[in-house]
């Protein structure tokens, strides 16, 4: 099987791990060299970036060697972990316990069932309406009515970003495009516009980073890091127009739209960490977050970008 | 490795806030919510002081099938103690046995898994106070355990895979001319402020 049929991917592929190898070398090294407070904290940075790509790089190239089920199912398993995070720090009750098994293990496999067996139609409103039914009902019927509206409310809003939004991401694999056959590179594209446009903010922040935008939700977050960002990543997107089915034209404008959307994903997911008291999601790498750290702007970005791809180049 | 497994399964890390792991002969207590208690208060300690630390376990439920007694006899080496007080002897003195052959306890002062989600600990039983008593030497170590009543509640037996928190507090001093209510109190305290404990 030749995997990357298309030999410029490839390449791009080759440059990408080139670029991770230096990353975790100059990580490693700054780690150990490091010896104020702040140089540490770029350290972990940096150490702590590199892993999430070394993971995202592994699943991109396991879905295009596994196939579009063992793509389901890594971004089945990412959504589970994330999903996870966001219910251990919800207010649920008691009665919401069965709620929460039909949550975890049965909405979020069908989800990703219904993606791999391609019914769009129905991936693109289980959750929203008949997950949504399930879970108001159920917590119902345990007969526990304080806080009611709020216990539904963030269990919805949890399934909607971990699993529902993210779900989109993997959909990109099943969209029927004329005269394109590389609907891995989709995804590779829309990872690397978020993922670039993530480090050009934080760059271009810490260079000139004098506005916020909400100071009091992320302190990080500046007028000139957003937009020193945005055109970064809509030029790497640009540059990057032949491995999508779009012109450089529209590459830059879908590339601009993730970026828009992948912000809008980061600041609201701080918001929630912020109304919760905490500054990470989770501890799966240790000292560096958790999932839903990683993939906040992923979440946001990844359905937008699927439906402008799905209306304009898809046959639908 | 079936620690392994238990940390897996409730992502629980254990969070030392006012003390180390450290090799000394300890009684940790904790609060009661769920089966996984203390199944995750062992799968928190590294493996040296796990080996040396054994949960205390009633023996009117833990013996009552041949799987409980499996689990709580060969797996985590459980005191087992008479909750019902069938004999003559004193309910402590299995405890007190596992502390004189130098192994570390893990009790559950309130007595019985709470139910009430909205319910604060219940009273502390006098055991404690009398092995603080009797054992000066050993450290007595609060320990907060967050979520175990929502990933498996007392009467359910489907586990969530919500993520627990173990916080091991600072030991707890000795004060002289204490009553054993005010003793007793101070301990539940020790426990309930871990909950809002700052990292």
């Amino acid at each position: 099987m030749m995997i990357f049929s298309d030999p410029r991917t490839r390449y791009l592929l080759a440059a990408i791990v080139t670029l991770l190898v230096l990353g975790s070398v100059a990580g490693r090294f700054l780690e150990r060299r490091a010896s104020t407070e702040r140089a540490r904290a770029t350290a972990d940075n940096l150490v702590a970036r590199t892993r999430a790509w070394w993971a995202m790089i592994i699943v991109f190239v396991g879905a295009e060697v596994a196939g579009a089920g063992a793509s389901a199912i890594l971004f089945g398993l990412i959504s589970f972990a994330a999903l996870r995070e966001m219910l251990t720090l919800t207010l649920t009750r008691r009665a919401d316990h069965h709620t929460l098994f039909a949550v975890f293990f049965l909405a979020t496999p069908i989800q990703y069932w219904l993606i791999y067996t391609r019914a769009y139609g129905l991936f693109a409103i289980f959750i929203p309406v008949y997950a949504f039914l399930w879970v108001c009902i159920r917590s119902t019927i345990a007969g526990d009515y304080k806080d009611y509206l709020e216990r539904v409310a963030k269990i919805y809003f949890a399934l909607m970003v971990a699993v529902y939004f993210l779900s989109h991401a993997a959909a990109l694999l099943d969209l029927d495009i004329p005269d394109f056959h590389h609907n891995v590179n989709l995804l590779f594209f829309l990872a690397i516009v978020v993922q670039f446009s993530d480090v050009m903010q934080y760059v271009w922040g810490k260079l000139l980073g004098t506005h916020h935008v909400a100071p009091h939700i992320s302190p990080n977050k500046t007028w000139e890091g957003l937009v020193g960002g945005a055109i970064s990543a809509a030029a790497a997107g640009t540059v990057l127009w032949w491995m999508t089915p779009f012109s450089p034209w529209q590459a830059a404008a879908m590339a601009l739209v993730i970026v828009v959307m992948g912000f809008g994903g980061g600041i609201v997911m701080s918001a929630v960490k912020r109304d919760a008291g905490i500054k990470d999601y989770g501890r799966m790498i240790p000292g560096h977050g958790g999932m839903m750290d990683r993939i906040d702007s992923l979440c946001f970005a990844a359905p937008v970008f699927f439906h402008l791809t799905r209306y304009y180049f898809a046959i639908r | 490795m079936i620690a392994a497994l238990v940390r897996l399964l409730t992502g629980a890390q254990g969070r030392w806030i006012g003390c180390a792991p450290e090799p000394i002969q300890r009684i940790y207590f904790a609060n009661h919510s769920s089966h996984l208690d203390f199944p995750v208060i062992w799968a928190a300690l590294p493996d040296a002081l796990r080996a040396r630390t054994r949960p205390v376990a009633a023996r009117d439920y833990w013996e009552s099938s041949w799987l409980r007694r499996y689990l709580a006899e060969d797996v985590f080496r459980a005191v087992m103690i008479d909750r019902k007080r069938q004999s003559h002897e004193s309910p402590l003195l299995p405890m007190e046995r596992a502390l004189d052959a130098g192994d570390s306890l893990i009790i559950f002062p309130e007595g019985t898994r709470r139910i009430d989600e909205d319910a604060g600990l219940a009273p502390f039983k006098p055991g404690l106070y009398h092995l603080a008593l009797h054992y000066p030497q050993v450290q007595l170590v609060p320990v907060h355990l967050e979520n175990l009543n929502r990933i498996l509640p007392k009467g359910e037996f489907i586990v969530l895979p919500l993520i627990a928190v173990v916080r091991f507090g600072k030991p707890l001093p000795r004060l002289a001319d204490e009553s054993k209510q005010e003793f007793l109190e101070r301990a539940r305290a020790a426990v309930a402020a871990l909950e809002d404990a700052p990292e």
